[in-house]
């Protein structure tokens, strides 16, 4: 009798799993998959730039020297040097990538094991972690980060590594939220009822749980990030000439803006579209992963 | 008693888990909660005890504090003594006390619907038990854990191992609660808490004869927590019922529904839709007013302002043990007359 009341009690055939059912969503959101597009074009770019862009970034033609767009074979003209400007903009698209993913990457790193540290375990613990984070939120983000630069030198790895660290605090904030919520959760005890460590519990069990909203913010994230190496190249503190870096290229050829307009507008339209990429899909993400709109 | 003692005694009634003089608090901003009060409980090998009681009595209390999950701070273990197999567990390291959890002393708790991790399907949850436990490889993990899915008679178990959680039913969930409590070698000890109480009334009588079926095929003891007389009756060997953080009556399952002594279980008998005063009456008997705040708990009997034979001595001293039988322990001044009393 119990194995017929069973046979009704099945549920509706499988179906598709989380990562299945947030890609099908995806598709259906016209903005996120515009921003994917988007990002999907630079990074075809970045990794095939030697078979994409039609000359050496490097190559300096005197002869050639701000060439407006279209002319003499030059797509997006050439820079003050006679370099290419649309090579330098397809190379540059590899640096500017590595940057934003590398440092998210470091702050989403930084930030999950202190957030997730501060969550689970509370009291001093908790104390300690998020007042080193509030005190690293109290200075601008921009300071810190050229604060950071200046002490460890100029170079573009140390571009990564500061804007790692000052982005990180934010990561750990929201971590550390979503983890408080979390651990309280029945599944949280039954686990820990079956014998689980702190540290599975901890990396295991809660953060693939806390990590939604986190994933959203990592990808908006990038887009910051190209944002603040570019500007940190500006600034001289990036990325050093001749790398074909986009903030670099706009700060080097910053007094030709009156006369030659595309030097300095069409790497600025790189970045912008780079961004909005990332913000685009940012977007599109936190609308299909918010736990809150998940049923 | 002496330690070796105590041992003696548990060997020779069979004892697989004692609990002495056992009190938790927890000490909040607003004052002591005294959750669970010099509490004695003990389960034999192979045995089903049900732990009945309201909201808010120290069932769950006492489970927790069995498996040391009882959250410290704001929670205290002020006393007692917790032996399990004759060891104490109060005392044991945590690293000792993590080997036990889900091996030996597993848990299924009362909703199946947060219980489960929602990120990971059944069968992996459930094979993570054998590789901490017994550091199988991972396929194999896998495959014992469809056979474990096959044993709480989920259909299509292989199939249904790699289903997530929201894809099951409730009732599927809770027997995937109890297949993971299941997954260990020698389980002793299964806690249930309230494992019936968020699924419906079909599937609850379904949940209830798996354990009773398994407790019988893999030997192990069953600790029920339930406030349904109707569970018990159906399920339990022997029944404690507590009131507010204390036990007032312990005894064999038959003979508390005959003959229940202290008005409490009376109460709680009279409550279910059918006891023999309900069969014919309009509405359905309740027992007065509600339980009593712990905060401000005094020495006397907690039931006392709620109890229809309270007698003076009632508010100031709780009652000592007293025997109804060999099994039939009760605490109360003013007892309901024994069989032997009322005709």
């Amino acid at each position: 009798m119990i194995d017929e009341i069973i046979e009704e009690e099945i549920s509706p055939p499988a179906e598709p799993g989380f990562w299945k059912e947030s890609w099908y969503q995806l598709t259906r959101n016209r903005a996120a998959m515009a921003g994917l597009v988007i990002i999907a074009v630079f990074a075809l770019m970045a990794i095939f730039a030697p078979l994409v862009a039609p000359k050496d970034p490097l190559i300096q033609t005197i002869s050639a020297r701000l060439t407006a767009p279209f002319t003499d074979g030059y797509i997006l003209g050439t820079d003050d040097l006679g370099r290419d400007l649309l090579s330098r903009i397809i190379y540059g698209g590899r640096i500017s990538l590595i940057i934003g993913v590398v440092s998210v990457g470091i702050s989403l790193v930084l930030g999950v094991v202190l957030g997730i540290t501060a969550g689970y375990f509370g009291g001093w613990v908790d104390r300690v972690i998020m007042r080193i984070i509030d005190i690293m939120l109290a200075f601008p983000y921009i300071l810190l980060t050229i604060v950071i630069v200046a002490i460890l030198g100029p170079s573009l790895m140390n571009a990564m590594v500061a804007i790692g660290i000052s982005q990180m605090p934010r990561y750990a904030r929201v971590i550390r939220a979503s983890v408080l919520a979390e651990r309280e959760q029945d599944y949280v005890l039954a686990e820990r009822s079956l014998g689980t460590n702190n540290l599975e519990l901890m990396f295991r069990t809660i953060l693939p749980n806390a990590l939604s909203t986190t994933i959203v913010q990592a990808t908006l994230g990038v887009g910051e990030a190209i944002l603040s190496s570019a500007g940190l190249s500006f600034l001289g503190l990036g990325a050093q000439p001749p790398t074909p870096e986009w903030g670099l290229m706009i700060a080097s050829s910053k007094q030709f803006i009156t006369s030659a307009w595309w030097v300095v507008t069409l790497p600025g339209i790189a970045i912008l579209l780079a961004v909005l990429g990332f913000n685009l899909l940012g977007d599109g993400l936190r609308d299909i992963l918010d736990p809150r709109l998940r049923d | 008693m002496t330690d070796t003692a105590t041992a003696a005694a548990a060997t020779r009634t069979g004892e697989l888990l004692g609990i002495d003089n056992l009190s938790v608090s927890f000490h909040t901003r607003r004052g002591v909660v005294k959750a669970v009060r010099n509490l004695n409980l003990n389960i034999r090998e192979g045995e089903t005890l049900a732990l009945v009681g309201e909201s808010g009595c120290g069932k769950s209390v006492t489970a927790h504090a069995i498996t040391r999950l009882v959250p410290m701070p704001p929670g205290v273990i002020e006393s007692g003594i917790i032996r399990f197999r004759g060891t104490d567990l109060l005392s044991l390291p945590e690293k000792e006390m993590r080997a036990l959890r889900g091996s030996k002393i597993s848990m299924i708790f009362q909703e199946p619907m947060t219980s489960l991790n929602p990120v990971f399907t059944v069968g992996a949850q459930i094979a993570e038990v054998f590789i901490t436990h017994e550091k199988l490889g991972k396929k194999e993990a896998f495959a014992r854990a469809a056979e474990l899915l096959n044993l709480v008679k989920i259909p299509d178990p292989v199939k249904r191992a790699k289903s997530y959680p929201h894809q099951l039913s409730g009732g599927m969930r809770q027997r995937a609660m109890i297949a993971m409590a299941l997954a260990s070698p020698e389980p002793g000890l299964m806690i249930a808490d309230e494992p019936t109480t968020a699924l419906d009334v079909t599937i609850q009588a379904q949940i209830l004869q798996l354990l009773s079926e398994l407790k019988e095929r893999v030997g192990m003891a069953l600790l029920l927590i339930t406030h349904d007389m109707g569970v018990v009756a159906e399920t339990a060997d022997r029944v404690a019922v507590m009131y507010a953080g204390r036990k007032v009556e312990d005894a064999p399952v038959v003979d508390l529904f005959a003959n229940p002594r202290h008005p409490y279980t009376a109460g709680l008998l009279g409550c279910q839709c059918s006891a023999p005063s309900n069969r014919n009456a309009a509405r359905l008997t309740s027992i007065n007013g509600s339980v009593p705040d712990l905060l401000t708990l005094g020495e006397g009997c907690p039931f006392a302002n709620r109890c229809d034979n309270v007698k003076d001595e009632c508010m100031e001293s709780f009652p000592d043990i007293s025997k109804a039988g060999e099994e039939h322990e009760f605490r109360c001044h003013n007892p309901i007359p024994g069989p032997g009393a009322s005709i």
